[in-house]
């Protein structure tokens, strides 16, 4: 150590080391940086993430809102519903994972390949209903199974459920899968295998109907495997609702049209309300729930007789002769018609150099408004409507409610079709000629109505002129849904008791409906036959069936109508009935209408106490079966 | 005074006991301490399965320690080329024989046990290349003859720990060779050089690598691009540190280890659990305790007489140093994911041994620290140097 070292490797050593130590201590400190600005500056905005990540919202499925008749008879409900659905975006192999499914819940050939179109078909975040109606067992072992299956949600949810499945499947209609056109705004939609209105009230009132999602926030972990529930926030049901139909009434007008194809409704005169509406051919809204086989589904579109079809609201029809008070009341009206005033018909009308027919081709001889309603004469209304012009008429329909859709209440509900010269050209670019002036006043031509706006015409004729729209909801929750004031029309009492009393000789006074005619201890019907001329049916064809032996071919066969209000002295139901091709109104059409008038006056619909949510339930979905028409 | 290992250089064991540098150990029983609370935690609470295996592993790598601090240094300077060169071929052999996991051929298996050979190679290296130096003339280090000895030692492993393949050991071992030929006194330029040939290597390198490899590189440069795939444990990894906050989330807490949203939180990420865990004041403290036990490492090897002892000791403080840097920046996001784990705090049996080896080393050092290196590095006559010792 004495001598002097060329190299003083120590300090040499000494000063590199600590260099490097100068180095690691900066790196040291960059390190704890880092952590600072990641645990202190940042830490708010990690922590988030983390809560994210950890966090899962769920939504909780609200039961919907109960339907029940008028007198409280539950018409939908809601039963529980266990089932599986995947996600196929989370799924890696759809095939494979329905596979491992089905050894814990079978899963028909035919289901599966529905679900694996399906998932095609969408979106690949919108989940597929895979099987419903899971036992207990089942859907616990799916629940454990399910961090190995990815993609599978077990999800208890509902299922709606008909009572009247057959009886009102037009009315209330039926709920469906959420369609991914109508997704994505609503959270709710989202919640896997929720049902919403497709049809019928269920979707005119199902905003009401649907309630407020309730939210379960679950911590899961990496895997998406629930590991606990934080919190939930229950879900509030639908509002239930009170229909305003009579199920009972309901059911005895689907018996009395069966086997037709044919509508019937039944109003209340003074608050419109909608006490039957029948349409026949009809289904089974049950077959809906959940979705349907394609195989019912097509044979359902397919029918030629249209059974998905309302009639009562889609169908229209030309009025026929159930017009002829339109052009009555009109012509009263405008002052240009006394009632007296008469007409001799002598079964051939001229108009320029056209002719239009009495449907009498002998003809009626001399007619006044009375008579000419009371037998239906055209020849008066031809030369009345001639005289007053179209569009008086088509104002006094407007007034009595035929041209309206009523949609805001009746799901898909049709416009009627009142023809002005106006109308012709906006729409056709034609200008009107007189005689089909002529031809809209026995309503024929271009007119058309449902069923439900006739019942609205009757109505209005029968209760002395007052506004009244058609009513399906009754209530709402606690809200009564019917309106308070009606608005009268400007229409003269005198005139409508001139056109009520002719509707009265129509059925009781030897008219044209003579043979509908009841007496229930003085309570009687006031009505109007309609026999509307199909279209297509021209007179070259009509000669050729003739020739042919006379049997004319079912498909131009006139439709048979038939409007009608009782009590006569003081109206307080409406009915309106449509047969189609079911030949004349007073033989086809009138004596349903009669059957069902009788039905309505012996239940006697409208006296009765009807149902409110709010007061005690008074029946119950177990009473349901032991109700009989 | 004298050359050579003379019988009267010998410590009795009471010395060599009170040379021993307590403060070092006492801190790698902490570290190793919280390693065990952090394996309990990740485990949802329970010693099984790696909290127990981790704190008796620890006792037996502390006796390992303590053997390895007391015997004489003059014995490991002979032992390290002989250790070197073993662990060179078993490192060789591991693509014959070893056992494939990850994608990665590294375990060699000795009946029932699975050894990585990289690891052991980390310490081996560090000897080897102190030994070298301890019979090299100081003033010669600088010579291009002189210099390519030592890179072939450190070539050889760094090329076969590539080849396996082990990005994060093969830059482990590559950092912490130049490491320690820059501590025994090579000239700067050849650093320089280094650096800016390593820089020219990239594009070259690049196309060596596996594509896991590259694609690991990607997501760290861009971790967000592919947020469910390769990000994925960059970007859950960070949310876990971060959402710790100042004091964390408390022991057994952590949302984000404890729901699976970390890998391998037992082992590489440990640290992120633990940041998650104690939050900033934890994962602070315990980087505190590894820049303690740092200091400490660069203290006794400036102390040290010889160079065998100054060179071992610093390597074997920057190798320390590299685990906690690597693994630390990793788990934040600074740099790749790597699999480095974090010194006596991750779980894993062949890094424990290893390190405890090297703390082994460091005690060995500050017990042996007077050891004399005499004349013999600056006298040809003298080459290749003994030790001598002076009380």
């Amino acid at each position: 150590m004495a001598d002097k070292p060329v190299v003083n490797d120590k300090a040499r050593f000494t000063r590199r080391a600590l260099i490097l130590g100068g180095l690691q201590v900066g790196a040291f400190g960059a390190l704890g940086a880092r952590l600072y600005q990641m645990q202190i500056l940042d830490a708010d905005r990690y922590a988030t993430l983390s809560d994210e990540n950890r966090i899962n919202t769920r939504l909780v499925s609200p039961p919907r809102g109960q339907i029940y008749d008028r007198f409280g008879y539950l018409v939908a409900s809601n039963r529980d519903n266990l089932k599986i659905v995947v996600v196929p975006e989370d799924a890696d192999d759809l095939e494979a994972l329905l596979e491992r499914v089905s050894a814990i819940a079978p899963i028909d050939p035919k289901d599966r390949n529905l679900v694996l179109r399906r998932a095609l078909r969408q979106r690949a975040f919108v989940p597929v209903t895979v099987r419903e109606d899971l036992s207990w067992g089942q859907f616990a072992r799916l629940n454990v199974e399910g961090p190995d299956l990815p993609g599978v949600r077990p999800e208890a949810g509902y299922s709606r459920q008909y009572h009247f499945g057959k009886e009102l499947a037009h009315v209330v209609g039926y709920v469906g899968p959420v369609s991914e056109w109508e997704g994505s705004d609503n959270p709710l939609l989202l919640i896997p295998g929720h049902e919403i209105g497709k049809s019928g009230i269920e979707k005119v009132r199902d905003k009401e109907l649907r309630g407020t999602p309730g939210v379960r926030h679950v911590e899961v972990n990496a895997g998406g495997r629930v590991i606990r529930e934080l919190d939930r926030n229950p879900a509030a049901s639908g509002t239930d609702m009170v229909l305003t139909i009579d199920t009972q009434l309901q059911k005895f007008a689907l018996e009395r049209l069966e086997g037709e194809d044919a509508a019937a409704v039944v109003m209340d005169v003074h608050t419109g309300e909608v006490l039957a509406m029948a349409s026949v051919p009809g289904f089974d809204a049950n077959q809906f729930v959940g979705g349907m086989s394609s195989g019912n589904w097509r044979g359902l579109i397919r029918d030629p007789r249209k059974p998905l079809m309302n009639r009562t609201v889609q169908g229209r029809y030309p009025p026929g002769s159930t017009f002829k008070m339109v052009v009555a009341l009109a012509a009263l009206e405008s002052g240009m018609i006394k009632p007296e005033e008469g007409f001799r018909c002598t079964g051939r009308y001229f108009l320029g150099r056209s002719s239009f027919r009495c449907w009498r081709r002998s003809g009626h001889g001399f007619m006044n408004m009375h008579s000419a309603i009371q037998m239906s004469c055209d020849y008066y209304f031809y030369e009345v409507a001639n005289r007053i012009g179209i569009d008086r008429i088509a104002e006094m329909a407007n007034k009595l409610g035929l041209a309206a859709s009523y949609e805001e209440e009746f799901m898909n509900a049709k416009p009627g079709l009142i023809p002005t010269p106006a109308w012709k050209r906006a729409t056709l670019g034609e200008v009107w000629f007189p005689g089909e002036t002529v031809i809209a006043a026995i309503g024929q031509g271009y007119v058309l109505s449902t069923p439900l706006q006739l019942a609205v015409y009757a109505s209005r004729i029968a209760n002395g002129g007052y506004a009244v729209t058609p009513k399906l909801v009754r209530s709402l929750g606690d809200q009564l849904m019917l309106s308070k004031e009606v608005e009268k029309l400007d229409i003269s009492d005198a005139s409508l008791a001139i056109v009520k009393e002719a509707m009265n000789a129509v059925v009781n006074g030897g008219g044209t409906a003579a043979r509908s005619h009841f007496d229930l201890d003085g309570v009687m019907m006031a009505g109007k036959t309609g026999t509307s001329q199909v279209h297509g049916l021209t007179a070259a064809l009509q000669a050729k069936i003739r020739k042919n032996g006379g049997v004319t071919p079912r498909k131009y066969v006139d439709h048979a109508l038939f409007v009608a209000f009782a009590p006569v002295e003081e109206p307080r139901y409406a009915i309106a009935v449509v047969v189609e091709h079911g030949g004349g109104g007073s033989r086809a059409a009138a004596p349903v209408a009669k059957d069902i008038m009788m039905k309505v006056l012996e239940l006697d619909v409208a006296a009765k106490q009807a149902f409110e949510l709010d007061a005690p339930l008074g029946r119950t979905a177990e009473d349901v079966s032991t109700q009989d028409g | 005074m004298g050359r050579g290992f003379g019988k009267t250089d010998t410590l009795t064991l009471r010395d060599k006991l009170l040379r021993v540098n307590w403060v070092l150990a006492l801190l790698t029983v902490a570290i190793a301490a919280i390693g065990s609370v952090m394996l309990y935690s990740v485990a949802g609470g329970r010693l099984e399965p790696w909290a127990a295996t981790h704190m008796s592993r620890f006792g037996v790598g502390f006796c390992l320690l303590l053997a390895i601090a007391l015997i004489d240094v003059r014995f490991w300077l002979k032992l390290a080329f002989p250790a070197y060169v073993i662990v060179l071929v078993l490192l060789a052999l591991v693509p014959f024989v070893g056992v494939k996991a990850m994608g990665a051929q590294r375990w060699l298996e000795f009946g029932g046990f699975q050894v990585q050979p990289s690891e052991f190679m980390k310490v081996a290296l560090v000897m080897a290349l102190a030994a070298f130096y301890q019979w090299t003339d100081p003033a010669k280090v600088s010579r291009p003859l002189y210099l390519l000895a030592p890179l072939a030692l450190v070539a050889m492993p760094v090329a076969l720990v590539l080849k396996q393949p082990d990005l994060g050991t093969a830059a482990l071992l590559g950092a912490g060779g130049m490491a320690v030929i820059f501590l025994a006194g090579a000239h700067w330029l050849y650093f320089g050089l280094g650096i800016a040939g390593t820089a020219g290597a990239i594009p070259f390198l690049w196309q060596h690598l596996r594509d896991y490899q590259k694609q690991r590189i990607m997501t760290f440069l861009e971790p967000e691009r592919d947020p469910m795939g390769a990000g994925y444990h960059i970007i859950q990894s960070k949310i876990a540190v971060g959402s710790g906050g100042v004091s964390g989330k408390g022991l057994t807490e952590g949302t984000q280890s404890q729901l699976n949203f970390l890998p391998e939180k037992h082992t590489d990420f440990i640290f992120t659990t633990l940041a998650e865990e104690l939050g900033f004041i934890g994962a602070a403290g315990l980087l505190a305790l590894y820049l303690a036990v740092i200091a400490l490492g660069i203290y006794v090897a400036i102390r040290c007489r010889h160079r065998f002892g100054r060179l071992l000791a610093g390597g074997v403080t920057f190798m320390l140093f590299l685990y906690v840097f690597i693994n630390v920046a990793m788990v934040t996001g600074l740099v790749p994911v790597v699999g480095v784990p974090l010194p006596l705090v991750s779980y894993g049996g062949t890094a424990m041994m290893t390190l405890m080896a090297g703390i082994g080393f460091l005690l060995n050092v500050s017990v042996h620290r007077s050891m004399d290196a005499g004349d013999g590095a600056r006298t040809s006559s003298g080459f290749p140097g003994g030790m001598t010792f002076r009380r």
